[in-house]
């Protein structure tokens, strides 16, 4: 889908020396597979340490899955509506792409605040993440993401001004097409998370 | 409302540490008040500070890397003094807390503040001239990027004076570096320094990479691409690839220091070795980042000053390739004593021994290649002869540390310690010092001076065989590394020769600073008018010296290897010339100097747990970030008539200043005839 959205862009400036906008995009691919490097450390670590739980609660004890899978389930649909916005960009709707950017903002929203209470209601009970070296690797590889989705928040928002100010643009398209990257990177990340330390832990 | 940070904090009581920051101070305060007596403070700011331009940038990483390496150097001979004088038991005159500093100090310093910045400072220069490029993929990105990197070589310095530095050696290994064994500061400098450091390596490695694959220019396919270009291309593949390990792992020390959490301690299951395992997966490939380039100067060089294309091009690509894909299943030979049991460590043992292979094709190439070249002994050459000597015996000494049942003797001895200065000064000193030499005139216009290049050469290479050897004997005495003192009196006279060596390596820095001085003086004789002083193979001799900013008023095609070198055999041939273009380039930024000064801030406040601060820091990174975000005006053209005049400048200073040549040469001639 990146690819082909990236011509769109590049036309207007066809004597460039270079091809801008695909190059932001492909820079920013080659950034999300750093990341994956951060996240890949974080699991590796969480494997290693998940056995290292000091007498404190195990992953079985602590895990809801029930509440998870609507934190999921939440991440997904914002990726699929994040999708729907860039469908909206690519036929120059910019209401449409502001209101789908607006909804994900809400259900991404939502999913960091579910984050929160699942984190304060831990540390509540007594698990916080200084308890045990299993609780330190949980919390910081989803801490890790939740922070990223929180980047991602503040991106959208920024993503809403510059649409009002500046409308869809050589600069806007290619910044929306990287937080589209980055959202649904983070989509895929959450799925490895719910798979390896949710479901993983409980069953 | 300070956090940690007392009066006390400043160690006045260390007569040695005062002394240098009272020089430290007088050398600053001279150096400011020399740019606001000429008036030179908006000119820095303009052109250097805020530029965007690869070249300037490049030049910048240089100069911070070798005000590090004088820093990097004092602590090293501080070492050798120390052990020089503390035989038998005796005390010297470092104290062990010092002793400890000094060593970690020693080794930060070289490896992230003087070889890296070297390394990416060379890439800066030549990458994009290399391959037709105006400028890298993201200008913006590599001006913050050397930003952050400069921040955190001043907080690093701030250590000295302000609180204390790490005791822990170089890498800090948990738990030692844990809240409960080093309650200090020093960690967290440490900890500050390269997260910053190591996020604006992040980005150059991104930024190269896209660099590389999507700007060169028309012709220029891979297999076309000059060595240099290849094995930046490669190291910045390992940087993509490890130095997130590195910010993970440094990240999840700091949340153990900060936040009371059990990632790397002995207790609440906490896991040491993980940490280990950690940093040498990002560790080992870090080598290679450095080396990596180093091998595509000496190609460089070797190829140019043999006159001769590089023996097996192909061979030296897929030699860096395989390297670079080794580099990643090693990381194990650094702790081969934790204990992961035979099969394991056979496993990292024979990876090891694999990499000798590709790297032995690389010496073979170089070797072809001066076979039957007419080799010119100028002083890259000499670095890269010194080179092949040099590493080829580290690297045999690697193989024997690969070997896991020496490797339980000679593990943590002075074995390791002269190993590694084998590899590195006889690798990437010397290819830095080559790269240097060679590509100084493309940034400056004129040529070193090869008198006191040589002489480097020299001190170097006999004050690094002086220095280390007796490391090697040594170790088989017994001596392990980080010590203070020593009881045995007979390893002393092996102590005094290794402080002469590097007495004699300290004379070859001297000796590089006096070749910069004579050659600035005497530039206008030593000025470089044609653009290619070494009757070059590649790009970046294609363009004038220095290069205009735009690096190329055309951008040039390419279809072959040492594309520019068959171009000039065929210059006979009269190429139409086509009309100039507008240029599009990218504007000056404050924002990287602004947004890393924050980073600079809130580092230095999280050091200190001086909260309010961090908050104003962090807010600022944000706030400046943002403020660029919004800024549409980045870019410009120039128009195709100031292109046209700035070439017709230079063909005019070309054309006199070969006339004066000529003519001088015509007397001389007279007079010899005389």
């Amino acid at each position: 889908m990146a690819t082909n959205t990236l011509h769109h862009g590049a036309t207007a400036d066809a004597h460039e020396h270079h091809d801008a906008s695909g190059t932001k995009v492909f820079g920013f691919w080659v950034y999300l597979m750093s990341d994956l490097v951060i996240f890949g450390s974080l699991f590796a670590t969480y494997a290693v340490l998940m056995k290292g739980t000091a007498g404190g609660p195990t992953a079985a004890d602590i895990f809801e899955l029930p509440f998870v899978l609507v934190e999921t389930f939440l991440l997904l649909v914002s990726s699929f509506t994040f999708g729907m916005g860039v469908l909206a960009m690519n036929a120059d709707r910019i209401n449409q792409v502001k209101a789908w950017l607006a909804i994900t903002f809400v259900l991404g929203a939502a999913f960091v605040g579910m984050e929160i209470y699942e984190f304060q209601h831990l540390i509540h009970q007594g698990y916080g993440p200084d308890r045990s070296a299993f609780l330190s690797s949980f919390f910081t590889l989803v801490g890790t993401h939740g922070l990223h989705v929180t980047f991602g928040l503040i991106w959208i928002l920024v993503m809403l001004v510059q649409l009002s100010t500046k409308g869809l643009n050589d600069m806007t398209r290619p910044r929306i097409l990287c937080l589209s990257l980055f959202w649904h990177f983070l989509d895929i990340v959450w799925i490895c998370v719910f798979s390896f330390v949710y479901l993983m832990g409980v069953l | 409302m300070f956090g940690k940070l007392t009066l006390e904090s400043i160690p006045y009581h260390e007569p040695i540490i005062m002394i240098v920051a009272a020089f430290m101070a007088i050398g600053g305060a001279a150096l400011l008040g020399a740019l606001t007596y000429y008036r030179k403070w908006g000119w820095l700011w303009n052109e250097w500070f805020t530029s965007v331009d690869h070249k300037k940038l490049g030049i910048m990483y240089f100069v911070v890397a070798l005000v590090m390496l004088l820093r990097g150097f004092a602590d090293a001979i501080m070492m050798r003094t120390q052990l020089a004088m503390a035989a038998g038991g005796a005390a010297g005159y470092l104290p062990p807390e010092h002793y400890d500093q000094i060593f970690t100090a020693h080794g930060v310093i070289m490896i992230f503040f003087v070889a890296m910045p070297m390394v990416i400072g060379l890439m800066n220069l030549v990458v994009p001239l290399q391959i037709g490029a105006r400028d890298v993929a993201f200008p913006f990105l590599n001006n913050l990027s050397f930003w952050l990197f400069a921040v955190s070589a001043i907080l690093v310095n701030i250590s000295l004076v302000v609180g204390e530095f790490a005791k822990t050696g170089w890498l800090a290994y948990a738990p030692l570096s844990g809240i409960e064994f080093s309650p200090g500061v020093g960690v967290d400098y440490w900890i500050w320094a390269l997260q910053i450091s190591g996020i604006g390596t992040t980005l150059t490695g991104i930024n190269f990479f896209v660099t590389i694959l999507k700007m060169r220019t028309k012709g220029m396919t891979m297999f076309r691409m000059p060595i240099f270009t290849w094995t930046s291309l490669c190291a910045n593949v390992l940087i993509i690839a490890s130095f997130p390990i590195l910010t993970a792992t440094i990240a999840l020390l700091t949340l153990d220091r900060y936040f009371g959490m059990h990632f790397f301690t002995n207790d609440f299951g906490g896991n040491m070795m993980m940490y280990v395992n950690l940093i040498w997966a990002w560790g080992h490939p870090e080598v290679y980042i450095l080396i990596l380039p180093a091998f595509g100067v000496f190609s460089e060089v070797i190829a140019t000053f043999a006159r001769k294309r590089l023996f097996g091009y192909k061979t030296m690509v897929w030699a860096t390739v395989a390297i670079t894909l080794l580099s990643f299943i090693v990381w194990l030979h650094h702790f081969f004593t934790m204990g992961a049991g035979a099969n394991v460590n056979a496993f990292f043992g024979i990876m090891t021994m694999i990499i000798a292979i590709p790297t032995g094709v690389k010496v073979f190439n170089w070797l072809f290649t001066m076979f039957r070249g007419s080799l010119e002994l100028t002083s890259p050459v000499l670095w890269t002869l010194g080179f092949i000597i040099t590493f080829t015996l580290g690297g045999m000494t690697g193989v024997m540390l690969a070997v896991p049942a020496a490797n339980f003797v000679l593990h943590n001895s002075l074995f390791v310690i002269a190993h590694f200065h084998n590899v590195i000064i006889g690798g990437v000193v010397f290819g830095m010092m080559a790269g240097l030499t060679y590509w100084f005139p493309k940034a400056f216009g004129f040529t070193l001076s090869e008198k006191w290049g040589k002489r480097s050469f020299w001190c170097w290479f006999i004050g690094f065989y002086v220095a280390f050897m007796p490391l090697y004997v040594l170790s088989f005495f017994g001596a392990v590394r980080r010590m203070q003192s020593y009881s045995n009196p007979e390893w002393q006279p092996w102590m005094i020769l290794a402080w002469v060596g590097a007495v004699i390596i300290m004379l070859g820095i001297a000796c590089t600073i006096i070749q910069f001085w004579v050659s600035i003086r005497d530039r206008k004789q030593n000025a470089d008018v044609t653009g290619d002083p070494w009757d070059g193979r590649t790009l970046e001799w294609s363009t004038s010296s220095p290069a205009p900013f735009y690096n190329f008023a055309r951008l040039p095609e390419v279809g072959d290897i040492d594309s520019f070198w068959s171009q000039k055999q065929r210059s006979n041939e009269q190429l139409s010339e086509a009309p100039y273009t507008d240029i599009h380039m990218p504007r000056n930024t404050v924002a990287g100097p602004v947004i890393s000064l924050f980073a600079l801030v809130l580092g230095f406040a999280l050091v200190w747990h001086i909260w309010w601060l961090a908050a104003v820091g962090a807010l600022g990174v944000i706030v400046s970030f943002l403020a660029r975000v919004f800024n549409d005006d980045i870019d410009y053209y120039v128009p195709a008539a100031e292109v046209a005049r700035i070439e017709r400048e230079h063909q005019q200073r070309k054309t006199t200043l070969t006339a004066d040549d000529t003519e001088r040469q015509q007397q001389d001639y007279v007079e010899a005839r005389a």
